[in-house]
C-alpha cells in the first residue's frame, strides 16, 4: 500500500531560507488565532474554537509521550482532570481570600497540579517502556477515577465542584465573563504552550528522548539513564495536560469526575494518532479534526462514536503515520516535481472511495436505525432513505461491495504511481 | 459471619476462574505474539451478547456452544485480516488497533442491543437452588459456571501439557523463530491460538453473562482488571495468571461483602471537623472501595517486584 513509502521521512536536502520560513508558520499561526473570532463570530464557533484550542494543549501534551519518547498512555486524562480539579480549588480559593492572582494564571496552576502527580506516580511507572507502561496507566487511570469518587470533599462526586471565573481580581479590565474573552485567553496559552513544547524538541533533552524510543540500550551506552529520560517527559507531559485541564475547568467553570475518565485519556490518544504522532504538527491537525467532528457528527448521528472507531481503526491500519505523515510523504515528489503524475490517479480513486464511505454509513445507519426501533428515514446528501425498505437494504449491499472493490482496484493504481515517482524522488537525493 | 466466608470464598472462586477463562487466553495470545490484546474483553462481552441472542432464538443449550465458535470465528478474523497486516508497524499499532476495535466493537454491540442490560436469564433447567449454607439458598447456575470453568482449566491444561498442539504452543511462547524452523506454520498457528482465546473469552460471556450484568459496559468494566490480573501475575506467565486470577477474585468478593469503615471500627470522627478528605477517608467502607482494590494491588506489586508474581521477563 501507501505506507510503504512514508516509513522514512528523512529529507536530504534542506532548501534555504527555512529560518524565515519557521518564524512565519508561528506568526501566521499567532495571526490566525486572533483573526479568528473576528471571521466567525457566533456564539457557538467561538465555544467551538475555545475547545478545539484546548484539544490541541492536551493532543500535544500527549505527543511528548507517545510521538517524542515512545511512552503509550492510556491514562492521560489524569494530568488533565487534576489539573482541572486544581484549578478550580485555586479559582474558588482566590476569590474567597481576595488574594491578587488574576484569572490568566490560573491554568499555571492547573500544570502544576498535573506536574505534581506525574512526580508522584512517574518514578514508577516509567520504570520500563512499552506494554507495561501501557498497561500501568491503564491502571493507575482506573484508579484514580475510582478514587475520585470516594474522595466526595476534593471532587464533588458525580456532581463536580464548580467555580465563577469572574470572581477573579480582571486583569486590562477583562472579567472573562464573555466567551470571546476566554477564547483569547485560551488562544494566548495555546500558543505559549505550543511554542514551549516545540522548544522542548529541539533541546538536548528532547532529542535524547527521541533516543530512548528509537533504542533505549544505546541511550544506556553513551551513559544516559533511560529511567530518568522517561521520567522527565512523563512531567512535562503532565504539566502540559494540566494546563489544558486547568482551561478546561475555566471554560466551563465546573470540574468533574468524567475529566479523569478512560472516555477522555481514549480521546486524547485518537487525537494524537490520528493527527500523526511523528510530526510535531500532528496532534495539532488530530485535536481539531477529532473536536470538528465530536462536535459536528453529534447532531447528525446517534452512532458517532462508532465513526470516530472506525476512522481510528484505518488509520492504524492503513495510515499509521497519521493524517500528518500522509501530507508530508508529498514534500518530496513537490520538491522533484513528480506529484502531477500521482494526481491523476487520486482523481480517479475519489469516486470509488466516496461510494464505499457512502456504503459503510448507510450500512451503519440502517442498523442503528433498525435496531433502535427508530422509524425515521435517514437523511444522506440530501436524499431520504427509508431503513426498513428492503431497497434501502440492497443500495447499502451494493455501495459497500461494489465500492470496496472498485476502490480496491483505484488504490492499487495509486500504489504503482506513487512508487513510480518516488522512484524518481529517490534517484535525486530527495528521498532516503 | 462463618456464612458470609462460606458463601464469598464460593463466589470468589468463581468470579477468579472467570478471570482465569479470560486472562489464560490473553496471556497465551500475549507470550506468543508480543500483542496484548485490548479487545479480549470484548470478546467476552460479545460471547454474552451472542449467547443471550441464540437463547432467545434456539435456547440456551445450543447457544453455549454456537456463540463461543462464533466468538473464535470473530477472532480469527481480527488476527488474519487486521493484526497480520498491522505487525510490519510494530506492537504499538497492534495494541492500538485492538484497543480500536474494543471502542469499535463497544459501540457496535450498544448500536444494535442498546445501552441498557438485556434480560438475559438462567436457563429454566439450573433455576432452583443448589444447596442452602446456613440461611443463604446458593443458586445451581453458580455452581454449573464453576464446574464449566474448571472442566475448561483441566482440559486447557491437559491440552497443554499432554498433546502436540500443546507442545507447539509451548515452543512458541519462547522461541517462535526455532518453531517457524522446524516447519510448523507459525501463521496458522497464531491464527488458532487467538481464535481458541477469544472463543474461551466468548464462552465466559456465555455462562456469566445470566448471572451477571449483560450490558454494553461491560467488557469496560472487566477490561482493566484482566490487565491488573496479567500484570500482577506476570506478564507471559500462566500459573501466574492462574494464581492471580484467584486472588483478585477473591480480593474482590470480599470487599464487596464487607461493610466495615474506620469509622465502624474506631467510632465516628469528631463533627466539629467538617467534610474534608480525612472523613471520607474515614466514613468510606469497604465495599465501596472494592472496585479500586485491583488497582491499588497492581500499584503494590510494581513497587515490591515489577515483573510480576511468577514473571521472569522484562519486556
Amino acid at each position: 500500500m501507501i505506507n510503504a513509502a512514508t516509513s522514512t521521512p528523512g529529507m536530504l536536502k534542506e532548501p534555504s531560507g527555512s529560518a524565515v520560513r519557521f518564524y512565519a508558520v508561528w506568526l501566521i499561526a499567532a495571526v490566525a488565532l486572533i483573526l479568528l473570532p473576528l471571521l466567525f463570530s457566533s456564539g457557538g464557533s467561538l465555544t467551538s474554537f475555545s475547545l478545539i484550542g484546548i484539544a490541541i494543549i492536551f493532543a500535544l501534551s500527549y505527543n511528548i509521550l507517545l510521538g517524542q519518547t515512545g511512552l503509550l498512555s492510556f491514562g492521560h486524562a489524569v494530568h488533565y482532570g487534576l489539573g482541572g480539579f486544581l484549578a478550580v480549588h485555586m479559582m474558588n480559593a482566590v476569590a474567597s481570600h481576595d488574594w491578587p492572582i488574576p484569572l490568566p494564571f490560573i491554568p499555571l496552576f492547573g500544570g502544576l497540579g498535573g506536574l505534581a502527580f506525574a512526580i508522584l506516580v512517574g518514578w514508577v511507572m516509567t520504570k520500563r517502556a512499552g506494554t507495561v507502561f501501557a498497561m500501568i496507566s491503564l491502571g493507575i487511570g482506573e484508579l484514580v477515577a475510582s478514587s475520585s469518587l470516594i474522595l466526595r470533599s476534593v471532587f464533588g462526586g458525580e456532581s463536580g465542584i464548580t467555580t465563577d471565573r469572574t470572581a477573579l481580581p480582571h486583569m486590562f479590565g477583562w472579567s472573562f465573563g464573555p466567551q470571546i474573552q476566554v477564547y483569547y485567553l485560551i488562544a494566548f496559552w495555546v500558543m505559549v504552550s505550543a511554542i514551549a513544547m516545540y522548544a522542548l524538541t529541539r533541546t538536548p533533552l528532547g532529542r535524547i528522548c527521541n533516543a530512548v524510543r528509537d533504542n533505549p540500550e544505546r541511550v544506556q551506552f553513551i551513559g544516559y539513564d533511560p529511567h530518568v529520560v522517561r521520567y522527565l517527559a512523563y512531567g512535562f507531559a503532565g504539566f502540559f495536560a494540566g494546563i489544558a485541564g486547568g482551561l478546561t475547568a475555566i471554560n466551563f467553570e465546573i470540574a468533574n469526575s468524567a475529566y479523569l475518565g478512560a472516555t477522555q485519556s481514549g480521546l486524547v490518544l485518537f487525537s494524537a494518532f490520528i493527527g500523526g504522532t511523528a510530526y510535531f504538527f500532528g496532534p495539532v491537525l488530530g485535536a481539531i479534526l477529532v473536536t470538528y467532528l465530536q462536535l459536528g457528527l453529534t447532531n447528525l448521528t446517534t452512532v458517532w462514536q462508532l465513526y470516530f472507531g472506525i476512522i481510528f481503526i484505518g488509520i492504524v491500519m492503513f495510515a499509521p503515520s497519521g493524517i500528518a505523515g500522509l501530507l508530508m510523504m508529498h514534500r518530496p515528489l513537490i520538491r522533484v516535481g513528480t506529484l502531477r503524475t500521482v494526481i491523476p490517479s487520486y482523481l480517479v480513486a475519489v469516486i470509488p472511495t466516496l461510494v464505499l464511505a457512502f456504503g459503510v454509513i448507510l450500512t451503519i445507519e440502517t442498523v442503528a436505525h433498525m435496531s433502535a426501533g427508530d422509524s425515521n428515514t435517514i437523511e444522506l446528501v440530501g436524499i431520504s432513505l427509508d431503513p426498513r425498505a428492503p431497497v434501502n437494504w440492497a443500495v447499502a449491499a451494493v455501495l459497500l461491495v461494489g465500492g470496496y472493490f472498485m476502490s480496491r482496484i483505484t488504490w492499487r493504481r495509486i500504489a504503482e504511481a506513487w512508487d513510480r515517482a518516488a522512484t524518481v524522488a529517490r534517484d535525486r537525493g530527495y528521498l532516503a | 459471619m462463618l456464612e458470609l466466608i462460606v458463601i464469598s470464598t464460593l463466589n470468589g472462586v468463581l468470579f477468579g476462574m472467570l478471570l482465569f477463562l479470560l486472562s489464560s487466553g490473553l496471556t497465551v495470545i500475549f507470550s506468543m505474539m508480543g500483542v496484548l490484546n485490548f479487545a479480549h474483553a470484548s470478546f467476552y462481552m460479545l460471547g454474552a451478547f451472542f449467547g443471550y441472542q441464540l437463547t432467545k432464538w434456539i435456547g440456551f443449550w445450543p447457544a453455549l456452544v454456537i456463540a463461543p465458535l462464533l466468538v473464535g470465528a470473530v477472532g480469527m478474523a481480527v488476527e488474519r485480516y487486521g493484526l497480520r497486516n498491522t505487525h510490519k508497524h510494530g506492537h504499538v499499532a497492534e495494541l492500538l488497533l485492538t484497543f480500536g476495535l474494543a471502542f469499535a466493537i463497544e459501540e457496535i454491540v450498544s448500536m444494535i442491543w442498546g445501552k441498557s442490560p438485556v434480560d438475559y436469564r438462567v436457563p429454566a433447567l439450573l433455576d432452583f437452588p443448589a444447596f442452602t449454607v446456613f440461611s443463604t439458598n446458593y443458586p445451581a447456575y453458580k455452581i454449573f459456571m464453576l464446574v464449566v470453568s474448571v472442566a475448561i482449566f483441566v482440559a486447557l491444561l491437559l491440552v497443554l501439557r499432554r498433546t502436540r498442539i500443546g507442545l507447539i504452543v509451548q515452543a512458541a511462547l519462547t522461541h517462535p523463530a526455532m518453531v517457524g524452523h522446524l516447519g510448523h506454520n507459525v501463521g496458522r498457528v497464531f491464527m488458532l491460538v487467538f481464535g481458541v482465546g477469544s472463543a474461551l473469552a466468548g464462552l465466559a460471556g456465555v455462562i456469566a453473562g445470566p448471572s451477571l450484568v449483560t450490558q454494553s459496559d461491560m467488557a469496560a468494566l472487566l477490561g482493566p482488571i484482566l490487565f491488573v490480573v496479567i500484570v500482577f501475575g506476570g506478564l507471559g506467565s500462566l500459573p501466574g495468571a492462574f494464581i492471580a486470577s484467584l486472588l483478585i477474585g477473591l480480593v474482590q468478593t470480599f470487599a464487596v461483602a464487607l461493610n466495615g469503615s474506620l469509622a465502624s471500627a474506631f467510632g465516628p470522627l469528631d463533627p466539629s471537623l467538617g467534610p474534608s478528605p480525612l472523613t471520607d477517608v474515614w466514613n468510606v467502607t469497604i465495599a465501596q472501595i472494592a472496585p479500586i482494590l485491583p488497582y491499588v494491588l497492581l500499584v503494590l506489586i510494581l513497587i515490591v517486584r515489577p515483573m510480576g508474581l511468577l514473571g521472569t521477563r522484562e519486556t
